[in-house]
């Protein structure tokens, strides 16, 4: 199910169209107060917002959805900014598309953050005090539970699969994100933020994820 | 070279240099002619007033007409060197009559008064007098008294003034040269700044300014200039804003209108024929109209400086291999990628660039379509007809068709100048032209 959240009428229809033509069971907002207050009741498999919005903004919206629930959100930037697009991924966003934006683009990018990611038949690794089970699909740290977007789930299990090895910017973009050959960087970026205040100690001088200047990020605990 | 000699600093230069010499040529001239006046009848006088006194005083001892005795007595009583002369008699001692000359002897015949000549026929000036002897009634009594001196003594002072006054003038000259290049400095330093500010205006820095020193006519014109620049750049600003205010405005019915173009191309083929051409339409153009708005709204953002360069090292040719790929280039364009060429780019910006030079090509140019990847440069030919040469400079404006008879291209008519903002925002440049062999030739040079 798709929550939309999306001001104008016309486009919520337009979009609310495409996408139950896609077989999704959507779900509309008006603002970002009926958003967060529908993420609650109906329990969505993703959010679709929008970032100008009356009263809270898309920015405000998305951080209390972040409080509330693990769920993907992907952005509807206006302007395609730097600015729009670095402060929505900061503010938790996992993905965005600008608008005015193409169904076939946001369908894509839909079906790559919500293919869940598949559980394999595998040990239970630790990596230091990280103990990350891919058949369970779920990541303790200090035995307790870790609680991560699929995004970011997405993103350890991918990196923690080859520990020691460089992963690029690009690489991650694909296998993650599944975006073609020009995806974002910034996207990696801000999800490793993420992901390093969830799992390490010390989120500026991280034990697991590791940046290569110029490269990547690699995976391996210190 | 020609600046040099018909720019305002060599004019001014011979201006102060005329006018220094015009001023000291009129100074010591005049002075010059008025001291040697002075100088040379002050030594006239001094030989001149004790020798008519002698002879006036002598006058009435004197028998006339006057024996050979006379006259020698006569000459022996002046004491300046001078010869007495009666009619064919002249005193046995003083100097030669040859000096004088036949016209003043003729003309003291009949004169009255001491006459004079100044001569320069020898090698020192000298001036020759003449006194007539009167009767106590003023009449001539045929007696006449020569004498001549040398002027040398003061004609050598006058030199002497002349030749300071030529070193003097000498001196004066570098000075004035010196002041006339400093008053050139002056003036042509703001000239030549505000040349260049107009020149950078011209070529679209429209932030530049100059500086406004002074309360000078060339402060004042700097002020101008620079509230000339202002209205200009605000001008420009708000119609940028405007553009991208209208885009913007744009977005939200076309991502309306955009998202169900599907719905209405999926459900074309169950219209009634007419609807179904009506929807179709709608809907690519819908497309067109998108993309448009995209590309306007990627100009402001170049405008507005709010693009930024992320820059990676990247394999080239891979990179415009890939870009060929994803539009389904790949059988259609002869790629010339040699491997191992590398370079620091914004990947998703060259990709930018390739698929406008190359979409050009395939659009407007003619089969085949060449890449060529070359350290440093990415070449795209076709073999078309060209590009007008009169078109050229425009062909990155934005909305210029080198074809006015096209009224509406399949792109948005801003391909070209998105992909030169995307090349400028590299450092780098692409430059159009026509092949010898008939085609236009992009040529993308970029500092990686």
């Amino acid at each position: 199910m798709v929550l939309l959240v999306e001001d104008d009428p016309s486009v919520r229809e337009g979009l609310g169209l495409a996408l139950r033509r896609q077989g999704h069971d959507v779900r509309a907002a008006g603002t970002g107060e009926e958003g967060v207050e529908r993420l609650r009741e109906s329990r969505p498999d993703i959010v679709v917002l929008d970032i100008m919005l009356p009263g809270i903004d898309g920015f405000e919206t998305c951080r209390r959805m972040r409080m509330q629930a693990e769920v993907p959100i992907i952005m509807l930037t206006a302007r395609g900014d730097d600015f729009d697009v670095v402060a929505g991924l900061e503010a938790g966003a996992d993905d965005y598309v600008v608008k005015p934006v193409e169904p076939r683009v946001l369908e894509a990018r839909i079906r790559a953050v919500l293919r869940r990611t598949v559980s394999e038949p595998s040990n239970v690794e630790r990596h230091g005090s990280l103990m990350i089970d891919r058949a369970g699909l779920q990541v303790l740290k200090n035995d307790v539970k870790v609680s991560l977007t699929p995004t970011e789930l997405k993103l350890l299990l991918e990196l923690s699969r080859t520990p020691g090895r460089v992963l690029t910017r690009q690489q991650i973009l694909e296998a993650v994100w599944e975006h073609d050959y020009l995806g974002d960087s910034r996207l990696v970026d801000a999800c490793v933020q993420r992901l390093r205040a969830k799992i390490e100690d010390v989120p500026s001088e991280p034990r697991y994820v590791h940046t290569v200047r110029g490269f990547g990020y690699r995976f391996g605990p210190r | 070279m020609r600046s040099l000699f018909r720019g305002l600093r060599p004019r001014l230069m011979a201006a102060f240099l005329l006018l220094t010499l015009l001023g000291a040529v009129a100074a010591t001239g005049a002075s010059y002619a008025t001291a040697r006046n002075l100088l040379l009848e002050d030594a006239q006088n001094g030989f001149m007033n004790p020798l008519v006194e002698q002879v006036r005083n002598y006058a009435p001892r004197l028998t006339v007409p006057p024996t050979q005795q006379d006259l020698d007595e006569f000459q022996s009583f002046l004491r300046s060197p001078a010869v007495v002369v009666f009619e064919g008699l002249r005193s046995r001692n003083g100097p030669d009559l040859g000096a004088v000359s036949a016209e003043m002897r003729e003309a003291l015949k009949s004169s009255r008064t001491v006459i004079w000549q100044r001569r320069t026929d020898s090698a020192e000036p000298y001036v020759v007098i003449g006194i007539p002897l009167l009767r106590p009634d003023g009449t001539s009594t045929g007696v006449e008294v020569w004498a001549w001196t040398s002027l040398g003594g003061p004609q050598r002072a006058i030199d002497s003034f002349a030749t300071a006054a030529w070193v003097g003038v000498s001196l004066v000259l570098p000075l004035a040269l010196g002041l006339a290049l400093f008053t050139a400095r002056g003036v042509l330093r703001p000239v030549r700044r505000l040349g260049a500010a107009a020149r950078a205006l011209g070529s679209g820095r429209l932030d530049t300014r100059v500086e406004e020193r002074g309360s000078d006519e060339l402060a004042d014109l700097a002020r101008t200039f620079n509230s000339a620049a202002e209205q200009l750049e605000a001008s420009q600003a708000a119609s940028r804003r405007f553009v991208a205010d209208v885009s913007h405005e744009l977005r939200t019915p076309l991502t309306a209108m955009n998202a169900v173009t599907a719905v209405l191309d999926e459900d074309a083929a169950s219209l009634p024929e007419d609807t179904a051409v009506a929807a179709r339409l709608v809907s690519a153009e819908t497309r067109k109209l998108t993309r448009l708005v995209n590309d306007l709204m990627e100009i402001s953002r170049f405008d507005e400086g709010g693009n930024l360069l992320e820059l990676d090292e990247w394999d080239i040719g891979t990179a415009v291999r890939d870009s060929l790929a994803a539009r389904g280039w790949t059988s259609s364009v002869e790629a010339s990628l040699p491997d191992g060429i590398t370079g620091r780019v914004d990947r998703r910006r060259l990709d930018v660039i390739v698929a406008n030079l190359v979409g050009n090509a395939l659009k407007h140019g003619g089969a085949p379509v060449r890449v060529a990847v070359r350290p440093g440069v990415i070449e795209v030919s076709d073999q078309g007809p060209g590009i007008p040469e009169d078109a050229l400079p425009h062909i990155f404006d934005r909305f210029y068709k080198a074809d006015t008879a096209r009224s509406r291209s399949e792109g948005s008519g801003l391909g070209l100048a998105i992909a030169w903002e995307n090349a400028r925002l590299h450092g780098g440049t692409i430059e159009a032209a026509n092949a010898p062999s008939g085609g236009a030739v992009f040529t993308l040079r970029l500092p990686w």
